[in-house]
């Protein structure tokens, strides 16, 4: 049973390799601005989630704060791209 | 190692909400690959960042609960954060591209 949960766990973190790889193509090839800004916003959730993995697999706890931080740098990073895509300015005076 | 002494009401759910939380996101960023315009590609990685990171969440909250036989419910942070902040990068997002789609605009 253990072993099964092992393989459940590198199954996981295959296909999160897998759409990490997707959102990375689309990043390079998307034709639009916004495209690549939706690619970053799939391509940090997915590296959150990969982190993630491992920490289920080492039992520690110390790879929620990573991935806590992770999702918190990702969002101010896909706003402000998205708000320069909008406004042509991050902060408004 | 992983299941060194995880036991069995805490193993098969959480290898089930792995497994789909894993194809789901999957699905998703490889709708994300292929849709053909971006309002169709806006709607697919969403499928990733709702069910399958809640999926991923509740599993890893079920193993780290089982080792230290006591709940842990540091994951639910990173849910409510996740759950918070997608739309509204969603919502931007679609601002923006409305904005710079629209011919007058520019």
């Amino acid at each position: 049973m253990n072993m099964v949960f092992d393989w459940t766990v590198s199954f996981a973190q295959l296909c999160f390799a897998l759409a990490m790889t997707c959102a990375a193509i689309r990043m390079l090839l998307g034709p639009s601005a916004q495209d690549r800004v939706l690619a970053f916003d799939t391509l940090y959730l997915n590296g959150m989630l990969t982190l993630l993995m491992l920490g289920i697999r080492s039992s520690t706890l110390f790879f929620l704060e990573i991935a806590l931080l992770i999702a918190l740098f990702g969002f101010v990073g896909s706003v402000a791209l998205a708000k320069f895509l909008l406004r042509g300015e991050v902060i408004e005076p | 190692m992983t299941g060194a002494d995880l036991p069995l009401w805490a193993t098969i759910p959480a290898a089930l909400l792995l497994v789909i939380g894993g194809l789901l996101t999957l699905i998703g960023s490889a709708g994300l690959l292929r849709l053909s315009s971006f309002f169709a590609r806006m709607h697919a990685p969403t499928l990733g960042s709702t069910l399958g990171t809640g999926c991923v969440l509740i599993a890893s909250m079920l193993v780290s609960s089982a080792f230290a036989h006591r709940p842990m419910l540091h994951e639910l942070l990173i849910t409510g954060f996740i759950a918070m902040t997608s739309p509204m990068t969603a919502i931007l997002l679609m601002h923006a591209a409305r904005r710079r789609s629209r011919p007058s605009a520019r």
